[in-house]
């Protein structure tokens, strides 16, 4: 037997009434996640904060086919936008990503640029050999490829002793630190540049890293004529082995974003772009820790070490240790 | 080749939950974003000032000591400052630097997927191009005279170009929302509002209404009369009031409040019950039900 309940009259009113106390609740688990932390959510709420989420996004769905309550609506509609971000969009705390980084991100996003690799590699060390046979036939280049400043001295007019001096001789100030983290910070600063210049199809990138690649061939110029090609070598591949790699591979990143722009593919260009940005901004992260390696090397060891043995050492071990990272770390991971 | 129906330009946007429920996600506006990047723009260089300060006051201290420890701090501080100031608080849960928040702004994937590391990164490691690089054309080259003003004008018109870039594009993509596969969208907060029915259903209705007196109106007009009502002003509501009345020839003598509410209740109820059965009256000129 029924009961001769009351007209079954649904209303918004009920469906709201019956419900606000779980959007409410949803609200407040929210709150919580965002300004404090996921941490903060006993058991019992972590439990229901997926349960919630899954009842206000049925109940927007049925409001927006029974009821006309707008500012209801919108209401339900904001609460389930923020509730997906933070439901779908929670990611891996950071020690794992972290781990995660060095273990087969970071090695694996470099080893899916090696094309633009080689390409930079090539070109890095062609403009190295033209402007160093430009310098060497015509001594008035060198002049246009280095800037004074940075010449500091070192010019086509300079003593062998002069030079010598420059590479073995103790150094003249005392703030290695503060000369280190200057180098970092600037040669961070500058492939920071190459990379996101590679957005504009990689033409401005290729340039500054084909102006880099002639000033070293110059530096040469100058030396081997004194019979000090091998030691400026040793003085520059101590920390260059590191950032040299370094800056090839912010501008293999920069190549790759600009040839993600400029030839997508069978990917929309969006889409292309969007994958390659973040490929390239795993090695991004990268090349900044190298970089900072490279700056401690420069400031601290070339300095300390002056004996060429010791430098082309401390240079190749540090090219093998790159090599093999990139090359061999990883490879299992999939997914 | 057909050509494409043209889109309206509108900011929202639709994303599709796995439950199957479209979300209607709206687009920061060029403005918003402006703000909220002057926000964090001040932000920076108040910190930076303050670190020199401080800086400063520490060599001035303890110069004797350590001379060299105070400007490595300041080096690395003022590095990860420019570098990775926007990209530490987007990393964050709620994925929106101070700027973003005080404009009620936050970044998600385009996908609508999880928002990764190396996007956020991605997004903002483009800031270089976009900011300093048009602001090395314009103030710093300038100071040091290391630029001719020709070179300048080019330069900065040049870089113009990544500056501008988000007034280029439907989704007010910047160009490293373009590369990180991201976009910026609103994350206000809206408030439930009163539950104008319930209010009602306590009292009898004051008075009642005829099925042709309620079939004038539509969703539309229900939901500008709703708006109407939670705003409560006092002379918006005296010329509604007197418009429906116009409209529907009903003059009862009571109070304009009391008569829009009875008739929202009412026109609610009936179009409500309507929507049940599959009719929905968008507006005064639906003839569906």
């Amino acid at each position: 037997m029924i009961d001769a309940a009351p007209a079954p009259l649904f209303a918004a009113r009920h469906f709201r009434a019956e419900r606000e106390a779980d959007w409410h609740e949803l609200e407040r688990l929210l709150d919580i996640v965002e300004k404090k932390s996921p941490r903060r959510l006993s058991s019992d709420e972590l439990l229901a904060l997926p349960r919630l989420y899954r009842a206000t996004l049925s109940a927007l769905s049925i409001a927006r086919e029974t009821s006309l309550d707008a500012a209801m609506i919108a209401y339900l509609e904001g609460l389930s936008t923020r509730a997906y971000f933070i439901l779908y969009g929670c990611r891996e705390p950071w020690t794992k990503q972290v781990a995660g980084f060095f273990r087969h991100g970071w090695p694996a996003a470099v080893r899916s640029l090696l094309p633009e690799i080689l390409v930079a590699t090539i070109l890095f060390f062609a403009a190295a050999l033209a402007a160093y046979h430009l310098v060497r036939a015509e001594p008035a280049w060198y002049g246009a490829i280095i800037p004074d400043a940075f010449a500091a001295g070192r010019d086509m007019e300079a003593s062998t002793a002069f030079l010598r001096d420059s590479l073995y001789g103790a150094p003249k100030q005392s703030g290695l630190e503060i000369f280190a983290t200057a180098l970092f910070t600037h040669n961070a600063q500058i492939s920071i540049l190459a990379f996101a210049l590679g957005f504009a199809f990689a033409v401005p990138t290729v340039l500054l890293l084909a102006q880099n690649g002639a000033m070293l061939g110059a530096m040469f110029a100058v030396y081997v004529p004194h019979g000090l090609g091998w030691g400026l070598l040793g003085w520059l591949s101590i920390h260059g082995t590191t950032e040299i790699s370094a800056i090839i591979l912010a501008s293999a990143a920069g190549m790759h974003i600009g040839r993600a722009v400029a030839f997508p593919g069978r990917q929309r260009r969006l889409e292309a772009a969007a994958q390659a940005g973040r490929k390239a901004a795993l090695v991004m992260i990268g090349v900044v820790l190298m970089l900072m390696v490279a700056g401690m090397l420069e400031g601290f060891a070339r300095q300390l070490i002056r004996a060429d043995e010791a430098r082309f050492a401390v240079a190749g071990t540090m090219l093998l240790i790159w090599v093999s990272y990139f090359t061999l770390v990883g490879r299992r991971h999939h997914g | 080749m057909a050509r494409r129906p043209k889109v309206q330009p509108t900011l929202e946007r639709g994303l599709v939950t796995p439950e199957g429920v479209v979300l209607h996600l709206k687009l920061a506006s060029a403005g918003a974003r402006a703000s909220a990047f002057m926000i964090d723009g001040l932000i920076l260089i108040g910190c930076i000032v303050a670190l020199t300060l401080l800086a400063v006051l520490a060599f001035w201290l303890l110069s004797a000591s350590y001379p060299g420890i105070i400007a490595v701090i300041w080096l690395l501080f003022f590095f990860a400052l420019r570098n990775f100031y926007f990209t530490w608080f987007e990393s964050g849960s709620r994925a929106a630097t101070w700027g973003k928040r005080a404009m009620k702004l936050r970044v998600v994937a385009r996908d609508g997927g999880r928002l990764t590391g190396s996007a956020v990164v991605a997004r903002n490691l483009m800031r270089e191009v976009e900011v300093f690089l048009p602001l090395t054309f314009l103030g710093f080259g300038a100071a040091q005279g290391f630029v001719s003003r020709w070179l300048m004008i080019l330069g900065f018109a040049w870089t113009a170009i990544f500056l501008f870039f988000p007034l280029f594009n439907r989704d007010r993509l910047r160009a490293g929302d373009l590369i990180a596969g991201t976009w910026v969208v609103e994350n206000a907060r809206r408030d439930i509002g009163t539950d104008l029915i319930a209010d009602q259903a306590a009292r009898p209705a004051a008075i009642s209404f005829s099925a042709e007196e309620l079939a004038v109106y539509g969703q539309f007009e229900l939901q500008r009369l709703e708006a109407v009502l939670r705003r409560d002003d006092p002379t918006t509501i005296a010329s509604v009031a007197d418009a429906i009345r116009g409209k529907i020839d009903r003059w009862d003598n009571i109070n304009d409040r009391v008569f829009l509410d009875a008739y929202y209740v009412a026109l609610r109820g009936e179009l409500e019950r309507k929507l049940l059965f599959g009719k929905r009256k968008r507006d005064k000129f639906d003839t569906i039900a």
